[in-house]
């Protein structure tokens, strides 16, 4: 059993330059650790310009379905965009207002002239919010943008930490605690969460808000209690992405353990710690960083629960809003915006990965 | 499957002894095997039996408990758990353990047809685009990476607000969402299946494209499409509670564990927790359960991969 294993490292590749055998004289190391001197700027700006066009077409499919399922909708556009006025207004008024929306030709025709001025900044008016849509997105996304990136820095900060803590002994009491807790999170609802974070910590404790952006007496956003309030939504929101990062943390890094670079950096004499940080969880972080880009629908998914839950003023608030009342309009530009994140997360990983890894040709992806 | 020797956990089913170790049952490898295995049966003994006591309630509670699920009694409300009321009650006074179990029903009924419905779309689209292949096939999976570039849940909010709120549209929205994956995993399924020696026996047997496929490549991936259904159901139970919890989903009077959730919002603002807590339990034990069950299962038909749980 023991006889095959060492001679695999003289033909496999090591991951990384750093480690990789030295039995073959020094090409090998210098050749993979030479593109990591400098970015290339070169390929990954071909490799954005080619997903760009790509998500084009993939951009103008998701609108024409939203359109078609507009179409498809029992609704009337015209007396939602009225509201209650519907109810009072003559025919007249109401065929008026039929025209000026242009609601009555087929929804293609519906999606063009939606698609043409969407290109010149013009997204319609929301009516639920009484907004251009363009003014709503702008005042908003900052406010979901910040909660989301604290949230997902937090998460794969405590993922990766967690991870490697939990692969260290696998199937000791720590790990054990870890996967449990992170199988139990991982099927937790994030709203539920959110309620269960708001009892403990706003209700019972008293340390934090509950919810909004600013405390009720004052109107204005200060560094200080800004910090205060968004310390429970992007806990919370962190707390429900974080299981998926440990977990994959945890079996890139077991899987990692058990490779020739770690029993490598181990047969030198190598600091555990060194051998758990430097080695095998960088290598254990490449699988993850792939799959980075595909949490991103996740995140979006558990931003717009965290902040319905603690009337944080982001995007995904105005979302529901929107929904309950049916507001076509800014629906379908933050389905697009949120189309538009996602495809950016899956280049962000793409671009990660490349660089992290010296084996892949960012040419080729 | 081809080395059946290779996967130990084959050899246990869920409710059997554990057999004992093969090869090697002395050293100390084998012994950390032996527990990280009874720990695993562990898990799914307690999936079994957690799952078999749910099903029960879920089926027979509504049929053999005379108690009414929205009998109002203003007299007892927001009593804390106690032995007349187990989970308490809630703000106008109906018992939440009661609700907890109608709201599953509901909520596992709505999971149930929906993951249904997405696998047989997925797994029709997965095999039509394998099976057909060349342009139907990129085209098939252009759309597919148009619709798993949308958040599911934003798509699903988009559906439901297009539509009126209510059981038939959740169940719509998580089905048109939730395909994407089962058809990817039965397209690479198929095109792995392509290159085997019966297909092209079938092939040189004379067996047209249609037959090749339904009689041939299609019972070969359902193992993995049934997995992928099965690990479907808690998936599109999370997402039928969190259009609820928005107010998109199951209409408010109706008891699902979403709306339960919204409507306790209130009384946990109050300071009483358990309303809130118990509807979300039963979100989560039913998740790990079907989870389990799916996981011990995926060991069994394929036990190279048993590190990534699918939620």
């Amino acid at each position: 059993m023991t006889a095959p294993t060492p001679g695999v490292p003289l033909t496999k590749a090591a991951p990384d330059g750093a480690t990789a055998p030295t039995g073959d004289g020094p090409q090998p190391g210098g050749a993979a650790r030479a593109p990591r001197a400098a970015l290339p700027w070169r390929p990954m700006a071909g490799l954005a310009g080619r997903r760009l066009l790509a998500a084009v077409p993939v951009l103008a499919a998701v609108t024409l379905g939203l359109f078609a399922l507009a179409a498809a909708s029992p609704f009337d556009p015209v007396k939602q965009y009225a509201g209650d006025a519907a109810l009072r207004a003559d025919a007249a008024t109401l065929a008026q207002l039929r025209e000026n929306l242009g609601v009555d030709v087929h929804f293609t025709e519906q999606w063009w002239r939606w698609l043409t001025s969407a290109l010149g900044g013009d997204l319609g008016d929301s009516s639920t919010l009484r907004q251009p849509v363009a003014q709503v997105v702008t005042e908003r996304i900052g406010w979901s943008v910040l909660l989301c990136a604290v949230a997902f820095v937090l998460a794969v900060v405590i993922g990766a930490l967690l991870g490697v803590a939990a692969a260290r002994r696998r199937g000791g009491l720590l790990d054990r605690c870890v996967t449990a807790t992170a199988y139990v999170l991982q099927a937790a609802p994030p709203f539920w969460l959110g309620l269960l974070a708001v009892w403990l910590f706003a209700l019972q404790l008293g340390v934090l808000p509950a919810g909004g952006l600013t405390d009720t007496d004052s109107d204005t956003v200060t560094a200080g209690s800004l910090l205060r309030h968004l310390a429970l939504p992007a806990a919370v929101l962190a707390l429900s992405q974080t299981p998926w990062f440990v977990l994959y943390v945890r079996q890139g890094v077991l899987d990692a353990l058990g490779e020739d670079p770690v029993r490598g950096a181990r047969a030198r004499g190598l600091k555990e710690h060194t051998v758990l940080y430097g080695h095998a969880l960088r290598s254990g972080l490449l699988p993850v960083l792939t799959l980075i880009g595909s949490r991103v629908p996740e995140l979006i998914t558990g931003a717009l629960l965290v902040e319905t839950v603690f009337s944080w003023p982001g995007i995904a608030s105005a979302t529901v809003r929107a929904a309950t009342a049916s507001d076509f309009p800014l629906l379908a530009a933050l389905t697009v915006l949120a189309t538009l994140a996602v495809l950016l997360g899956n280049l962000m990983a793409d671009l990660l990965y490349g660089l992290a890894d010296p084996r892949v040709a960012l040419e080729e992806m | 499957m081809t080395a059946p020797a290779a996967d130990p956990s084959a050899a246990e089913g869920p409710g059997g002894p554990p057999t004992p170790a093969s090869g090697g049952p002395w050293s100390a490898a084998a012994s950390a095997r032996r527990g990280r295995r009874d720990h695993r049966t562990l898990r799914v003994r307690t999936s079994v039996v957690l799952g078999v006591a749910l099903a029960l309630a879920v089926l027979l509670v509504p049929l053999l408990v005379p108690l009414d699920q929205q009998a109002v009694d203003l007299a007892n409300k927001l009593r804390p758990p106690s032995w007349e009321h187990p989970f308490g009650t809630d703000d106008v006074g109906r018992d939440v353990l009661l609700r907890c179990v109608y709201g599953l029903r509901v909520s596992l009924l709505v999971g149930l047809v929906a993951a249904l419905a997405a696998s047989v779309l997925g797994v029709c689209v997965g095999a039509l685009a394998a099976s057909l292949g060349g342009s139907v096939d990129r085209l098939v999976m252009r759309v597919v990476d148009g619709i798993s570039s949308v958040p599911h849940l934003l798509l699903g909010v988009f559906i439901v607000a297009m539509f009126r709120p209510g059981v038939w549209p959740v169940i719509l929205s998580v089905g048109l969402t939730h395909w994407v994956s089962t058809a990817r995993i039965v397209r690479a399924e198929i095109h792995s299946l392509r290159s085997r020696p019966y297909i092209d026996a079938a092939v040189s047997g004379g067996a047209s494209r249609w037959r090749v496929t339904v009689r041939h490549l299609v019972p070969g991936v359902w193992p993995q499409a049934a997995l992928a259904a099965v690990l479907m159901v808690p998936h599109a139970i999370w997402h039928e509670s969190a259009l609820s919890f928005l107010g998109l989903g199951i209409p408010p009077h109706q008891a699902s564990l979403g709306t339960m959730t919204e409507a306790a919002r209130g009384s946990l603002l109050a300071g009483d927790w358990w309303p809130t807590l118990f509807p979300g339990l039963f979100i989560i034990v039913p998740t790990l359960v079907i989870a389990g069950l799916a996981g011990a299962w995926r060991e069994r038909i394929n036990p190279r991969r048993r590190s990534e749980l699918m939620l």
